[in-house]
């Protein structure tokens, strides 16, 4: 019997990949949350062009943020209600391969959800969004809001107040990501100079790659006992 | 032995969970592990299938090591728990596919198609897992925890929630598993029927083996068991 790292982690992919096609649970309330948010924020802030420029990155970035976590939630719980983890962990597997299966099918899901959001945004605070170093950024965004989301919402699942704890926990913890993408996204719709916002974009990367080699080392004490 | 432990213990923080459990299980063997709720059976079983790690002591299934050489030890164990451990949204097929990825199984298909026949759910194979009863999903944890063919099947209290009929299923399914040679080893609170399907009691009492007997050797089960714990069975 052989079981190789990749082979477990398109496995896990696949398996989220048609859960999801089949009952939409997860993509379709971060979407509907995301819509929601957009709306409210578009409605709650009729602003000029000056101010809308500065409110786009942080609404971005906001349901990002917040959709992410109620699919990681549901990505977890996913794992949790029959005791599929358990099914998981008794698999002579890599710990490591069931993190990077999982995030990869966080970072999907969250990575739809901004999609959608780009071109809704363009058309509600009339600016341009979609452009390649925006698109970038929000790559680099959700990635490192995965990778972390991943490795809380594995801590959390195992808790009572799940659902609250989550935000709680990832907050502190994603705050850097948040800031970085924040202030990059600001000085890309700006149309600024590339030397106010590259060296955001690049921390944003690095910090992406740290978070990632980290979490990917913590994921096994974190899910054994 | 296909599983040995010595002088194990587990415990939580100050609270002692099992204390100097000494075991030996043969291979082939049929074993019901007995006793009230928070015993230990349970975390006794998690350590057996590498879910949790000893405090102290040592512990060997198949002649491997545990926490050393856990990956050894979960290729050879199958899991049944109360809960299913298959994913509602997808179909049995579909879940039975994916565990024979992550084992890294050969003959997939054709182990799928057994292993589905075997337990009765050959036709529904395509079915959704969220549409199937409670009988039926304890059925295809049965399939899942044989798909890598193991050679020690791990049960907590597999009865849970099941009526009558399926029961009677699930009895049957245990019972040609042991047939093919399988370790079996059961927790449960259902002593008539460990009487009847085990050759082996071992009853579990403040972290401690309060018995340990061949089933041959005991007349009726829930009268020695109070006999040895105290309590009154159900």
């Amino acid at each position: 019997m052989k079981t190789r790292f990749f082979a477990v982690v398109s496995a896990i992919i696949r398996k989220d990949l048609q859960a999801e096609l089949r009952s939409r649970e997860l993509v379709g309330s971060m979407g509907l949350f995301a819509l929601l948010s957009v709306l409210i924020f578009s409605f709650a802030l009729e602003l000029d062009r000056v101010a809308r420029i500065e409110a786009v990155s942080g609404v971005l970035w906001v349901t990002i943020v917040f959709s992410s976590i109620l699919g990681l939630n549901r990505s977890m719980a996913m794992e949790r209600d029959q005791g599929n983890l358990e099914g998981l962990l008794i698999a002579p597997i890599d710990r490591g391969a069931i993190f990077v299966g999982k995030l990869v099918g966080n970072f999907l899901f969250t990575l739809t959800v901004g999609a959608v959001l780009l071109p809704l945004m363009t058309v509600l605070y009339n600016l341009t969004l979609i452009t390649p170093t925006l698109i970038l950024t929000l790559l680099l965004g959700i990635l490192g809001f995965s990778v972390v989301g991943t490795l809380l919402a594995a801590m959390t699942v195992q808790t009572r107040a799940r659902d609250a704890l989550l935000p709680i926990v990832m907050m502190p913890v994603a705050l850097p990501l948040l800031l970085l993408a924040v202030r990059a996204t600001t000085g890309i719709v700006n149309v600024a100079p590339e030397d106010q916002w590259l060296a955001f974009l690049q921390l944003l990367g690095v910090l992406d790659v740290v978070f990632l080699a980290l979490c990917f080392i913590l994921f096994d004490f974190v899910i054994e006992e | 032995m296909i599983i040995e432990t010595h002088a194990l213990t587990k415990a939580y923080g100050l609270q002692p969970v099992l204390r100097k459990i000494d075991l030996g299980i043969e291979r082939g063997e049929f074993v019901a592990l007995l006793g009230a709720n928070g015993s230990g059976k349970s975390t006794l079983l998690r350590l057996l299938c590498a879910l949790s790690k000893p405090t102290a002591g040592t512990l060997k299934v198949g002649g491997w090591e545990l926490p050393k050489e856990a990956a050894a030890v979960r290729s050879q164990i199958g899991l049944v728990s109360h809960k299913s451990l298959v994913y509602d949204n997808l179909t049995a097929n579909e879940n039975l596919l994916f565990f024979a990825r992550v084992y890294g199984l050969n003959d997939i298909d054709g182990r799928i198609k057994r292993g589905l026949e075997r337990v009765g759910l050959g036709k529904r194979g395509g079915d959704l897992v969220r549409t199937y009863s409670r009988g039926m999903l304890q059925r295809l944890s049965i399939a899942r925890a044989l798909l890598h063919d193991p050679d020690v099947l791990l049960l907590d209290e597999p009865y849970t929630g099941l009526d009558q009929d399926a029961s009677g299923i699930l009895d049957n399914l245990l019972q040609q598993a042991h047939g093919d040679g399988k370790t079996v080893v059961m927790v449960t609170h259902e002593l008539d029927r460990a009487q009847r399907l085990a050759q082996r009691a071992i009853i579990i009492s403040r972290g401690t083996i309060v018995l340990d007997a061949p089933m041959s050797t005991i007349d009726y089960l829930p009268a020695r068991y109070t006999e040895v714990t105290g309590m009154t069975t159900r």
